[in-house]
């Protein structure tokens, strides 16, 4: 009887425990959806509609008018064009700017843990260094590296500043997952008369899959969201989505045009949420792949 | 000159000298086992003779060639490793064949020999599949056929059986076993276990941080051990070791052993001229389990055999056998007693000694005497 009751008791405890820990967890859905769910609305709206109505409401009458203006004749500066021109001008550097620097990180981590030199170990905490260096601190030099380069301005400095950022963060993905691939592996394909290169592209690189993965979200969002080397390399029609989103909702012509920012907002995170959605469960497994050894 | 030749190799890492001069000559069509406790350096050896570390001084020699400047690839050489090193994004028939691609083997020739070698190893049905898709002892076999394939001179197994289970390890021994004489290539195999050892090798070198303590037939490793720790290494359940000492008797000398309240002494063999050099003076008496055993009445008084009765402190059955343990001279001595014969804890016995195979070791030394 007594155990009976007792476990009635811890029975009920658990079950209030369980209650309280969904109503923290909807509080918290809560508090990131409901941002998300004005702007979606917001953007929807009629500039009559945000007017008369409040925040939280829906709109009254759905429009696309906002998503059509913010793509392709919102004010931005002094051009009328919409997102698109910056949209696609953070593509153009983007993808790169990540196949680059991924292919560079997957290249260094497979020297860095197959083939160890003197030093290499240094080296790599050398690199390591380089994810701890604030974006401030390289504006100056880099500006007149840039300069010296002759790639001020142009997609292509914007490429490079990105790469050169982005290799410490890939070299530390892929070397902490291919410390984790036995070296014996190496040594059989050495034995069966496959050189450096060779290794590399038939046998390494085909098992970093996951963590290519990680290093493409990773550096797709890291570039793809920056506005400060954006807006500090770049000026004008080569600049970044980020730093049009910024000018576009501070270029006002008296009303404040809420439902096209919210839009021109949403265009401007969209590649990163596709890229998170489609690959994001890779995302976890990849992360985790190299801190298990076996 | 021979399949394998390793003539006075040293290797160092800086000023730690790991290797201290290396000698090991083997035959055409031998197989070589390099054995010894983990940290004896075997497997470095083994990956020096592959060309996959570097050797510091002296010289390696594969089918004449010297080999000290070549790289693995050019050693014509095929190596099997502990965890397989199959390569996890190709299928079997692609791991076979990779190594005959990067030698230029053209591509229909590549098939018949990825086809003759599944046939030998019993594995046409595994070619299409990927490693992760194989169980330990396919993967095994696998690999033994990604060696095969290649047709090298010397084939190179670093400790290919210690990632399975028992079972699979014994049928796989058999296997490489039958393999080698199919093939009739000169093998080089590393291991801790002693019983591959013994099982597998035509010639065994048994190692020690980083020296080769003694380099012969399984028999003779097994029969006259050069030192303590071959002779304690090599055997299971290890050979007995004894301290006794040297007393004269009748006009040779012999060893005295105090065990279930009596003392014995026991002739040492009258061949072995140098123990007379130790009268009076303490040795270290190795004799294995099996030649302590039960009293068989037609031996009793044959020349070698001795019985001497002691107290059985404990009995471990094993089926085959059962090993009894007892105390001569204050240290533990196990017998390998017939299960029949076998009495329990407890109790004395009578135990039959057989001299002829005993050896002595110097105490100071390690050495073995005579």
């Amino acid at each position: 009887m007594v155990d009976l009751s007792r476990s009635q008791i811890t029975q009920g405890a658990s079950r209030l425990g369980r209650i309280l820990i969904y109503a923290i967890l909807g509080l918290a859905c809560l508090y990131y959806l409901v941002p998300l769910f004005i702007m979606i609305s917001t953007s929807l709206k009629t500039l009559d509609d945000i007017r008369s109505g409040n925040l939280l409401s829906l709109p009254s009458e759905v429009t696309f008018d906002p998503w059509v203006e913010a793509w392709s004749s919102a004010c931005i500066g002094v051009r009328c064009e919409g997102m698109k021109v910056y949209f696609w001008n953070s593509f153009r550097f983007v993808v790169p700017a990540v196949l680059i620097s991924t292919f560079i990180g997957a290249f260094n981590g497979y020297v860095l843990t197959m083939w160890r030199f003197r030093g290499s170990d240094m080296l790599f905490s050398a690199l390591m260094i380089g994810c701890f260096i604030p974006f401030q601190v390289v504006l100056l030099p880099m500006a007149t590296v840039l300069g010296a380069l002759g790639i001020f301005n142009s997609i292509a400095g914007l490429i490079f500043v990105h790469v050169v950022y982005g290799v410490a963060f890939t070299t530390l993905f892929f070397r902490n997952y291919y410390i984790s691939i036995p070296d014996e592996l190496v040594k059989a394909a050495k034995i069966d008369g496959a050189g450096f290169l060779r290794i590399f592209w038939r046998i390494i690189l085909p098992l970093s899959t996951p963590i290519i993965v990680v290093s493409v979200i990773w550096q797709f969002t890291q570039i793809w969201n920056d506005f400060l080397f954006g807006v500090v390399f770049s000026t004008g029609d080569r600049q970044p989505a980020t730093v049009a989103l910024n000018n576009l909702v501070n270029t006002s012509t008296g009303v404040i045009g809420y439902n096209v920012d919210m839009a021109a907002a949403i265009i401007a995170a969209l590649p990163t949420l596709f890229v998170y959605i489609v690959a994001g469960k890779y995302f976890v497994r990849g992360l985790t792949a190299g801190s298990v050894k076996g | 000159m021979g399949a394998l030749s390793i003539r006075n190799v040293y290797k160092s890492f800086g000023t730690t000298e790991v290797f201290k001069g290396i000698n090991i000559e083997v035959e055409e069509g031998e197989f070589l086992i390099l054995v010894g406790p983990s940290g004896c350096g075997k497997s470095t050896l083994l990956n020096m003779i592959a060309g996959l570390d570097s050797i510091t001084s002296g010289e390696v020699y594969i089918g004449g060639r010297m080999v000290n400047d070549l790289s693995p690839k050019d050693r014509d050489i095929a190596m099997v490793f502990q965890s397989y090193a199959l390569y996890p994004n190709m299928t079997v028939r692609q791991n076979i064949s990779f190594g005959l691609e990067m030698r230029k083997v053209p591509k229909a020739e590549r098939a018949r020999i990825v086809a003759q070698v599944a046939q030998v190893l019993q594995m046409e049905q595994l070619l299409d599949r990927k490693p992760s898709q194989l169980s330990g002892g396919q993967r095994q076999r696998v690999a033994m056929g990604r060696a095969i394939a290649r047709d090298p001179t010397l084939f190179l197994f670093d400790e290919p059986l210690s990632n399975l289970d028992a079972k699979l390890r014994v049928e796989m021994r058999t296997e490489i076993k039958l393999l080698h004489k199919r093939v009739g290539k000169t093998i080089v195999y590393v291991t801790h276990d002693q019983i591959e050892a013994m099982t597998l090798g035509d010639k065994i070198a048994v190692m020690k941080a980083g020296e080769v303590m003694q380099f012969g037939t399984p028999q003779q490793i097994y029969d006259n051990p050069a030192n303590l720790f071959v002779a304690g290494f090599m055997g299971s359940p290890a050979m007995n070791f004894i301290p006794c000492q040297v007393v004269p008797l009748n006009d040779t000398v012999g060893v005295k052993m105090e065990t279930g309240g009596q003392v014995h002494i026991f002739p040492v063999d009258t061949a072995n001229e140098a123990m007379s050099g130790y009268l009076g003076k303490e040795v270290i008496v190795g004799i294995r389990p099996e030649k302590i055993t039960h009293e068989v009445d037609f031996l009793s008084g044959a020349p070698n055999f001795h019985v001497a009765e002691s107290v059985i402190e404990i009995a471990e059955p094993t089926g085959a056998d059962t090993l009894l343990r007892v105390k001569i001279n204050g240290s533990n001595v196990v017998c390998r007693v017939h299960p029949d014969h076998a009495r329990t804890r407890g109790e004395r016995m009578a135990f039959m000694f057989e001299m002829s195979k005993t050896v002595y070791f110097d105490p100071a030394t390690e050495m073995r005497i005579g």
